[in-house]
């Protein structure tokens, strides 16, 4: 036997696999709004616990994607959008990808405990489960209904941040999962819209699928209109003020136009330019959430810089 | 299949050193994480606990 016989030639597990196994891009989302929810909160926290508590809660996120990739290789290897995933390209087996996602799940959890409070890290632990049993094992083949219900999972992270920061579930962080759980749906529907093929090959039943794409149109636009009183609701409470209520009108109103050219739109008009306002709407979806969020955070430096809005009426 | 094999080596030892980083980064936050929840009285919320003799024969 000769060295060069000992060096596997083919495709090599490399270190950036396992990162693309935790899904960096709903990780950022995850970071984004848990982060929003610590900082919102009316306590002050310790800055180092603060970036653990984040940094746990993103890696607990990133153990669900795991999970998730685990679970559905067999659909990511005949979607276009996710063959080259590390599982379905070789690079990652799905035994290595289920062990990284059960240790990452416990140690995120266990660490979240010790750093913050047990309440966190039962949130995230109950995060988890949902994404990866019940929406990832259960619904996600099973009903249209999946990212309706399955859209808690994505919810819980500004809860659980507010969870880190007071140790407690208060009407706001109550208020900011309703916020991506309404917003949950029309979001991935938009996407659908243009992505069906990839679905209805992949055997997904999205309501794209099941119902055609003239009900998903009704239902966004349904869904988005259920989401604007949640969206300013979110102004009432303690961590709202003029400002987000402001931003939360023009970023509604956008969104409102949005779902409602989908709703409007034929077949043959969408075929014809390629679904180009589905794609826009789905990129404004993007914006609404993170608009929220940005200007939740914009309301509380402006508090922390003592500007309190003594006559904003405050409901919830 | 040297230039091939060099190749791989490169990769392994960049992969090795990116882990090393992440453990000692853990290692580092860890420590942090215990200094700070001292200096915010972790450590005198689990001592308040502790009723001092003279008190409990009272």
């Amino acid at each position: 036997m000769t060295d060069a016989s000992l060096v596997d030639t083919g495709p090599e597990t490399d270190f950036t696999d396992y990162i693309a196994l935790l899904k960096p891009r709903v990780m950022s989302l995850v970071v984004f709004t848990a982060l929003v929810g610590l900082l919102v909160a009316p306590v002050s926290v310790n800055p180092v616990i603060a970036f653990a508590s984040v940094l746990f809660i993103a890696i607990g996120g990133g153990a669900s994607g795991a999970l998730n990739m685990w679970w559905e290789s067999d659909i990511d290897a005949v979607m276009k959008r996710t063959q080259g995933r590390p599982i379905p390209s070789g690079r990652v087996t799905r035994s290595n990808a289920l062990i990284f996602g059960l240790w990452l799940s416990v140690i995120a959890v266990g660490m979240l405990g010790l750093t913050s409070n047990y309440l966190a890290a039962g949130l995230l632990a109950f995060t988890i489960f949902f994404y990866a049993v019940i929406y990832t094992m259960w619904l996600k083949r099973t009903t249209p209904l999946n990212i309706v219900i399955g859209g808690a999972a994505g919810a819980f992270p500004p809860m659980i941040g507010w969870a880190v920061a007071t140790g407690s579930i208060g009407i706001e962080s109550i208020l900011m999962f309703a916020l991506i759980f309404m917003w949950t749906p029309p979001h991935f529907w938009a996407l659908a819209l243009f992505m069906n093929d990839d679905y209805t090959k992949a055997g997904v039943p999205m309501l794209t699928v099941t119902h055609g794409r003239c009900v998903t149109r009704n239902n966004i636009l349904g869904y988005t209109i259920a989401l604007v009183p949640v969206a300013i609701s979110v102004s009432f409470t303690s961590i709202g003020g003029p400002i987000y209520f402001a931003a939360a009108l023009v970023l509604n109103a956008l969104f409102l136009k949005g779902a409602y050219d989908i709703w409007k739109r034929t077949e043959a008009q969408a075929e014809a330019d390629k679904f180009a306002t589905e794609r826009k709407v789905f990129r404004i979806s993007l914006y609404y959430l993170f608009g929220h969020f940005a200007f939740l955070l914009i309301e509380a430096t402006a508090k922390g810089f003592g500007i309190n809005w003594a006559a904003w009426p405050q409901w919830f | 299949m040297s230039g091939a094999n060099s190749n791989i080596s490169d990769r392994r030892k960049r992969n090795n050193l990116m882990l090393g980083g992440v453990l000692l980064g853990f290692v580092a936050l860890v420590f942090l994480i215990t200094v700070a929840k001292m200096m915010n009285g972790a450590g005198d919320v689990a001592n308040s606990k502790r009723v001092p003799v003279t008190e409990q024969s009272e």
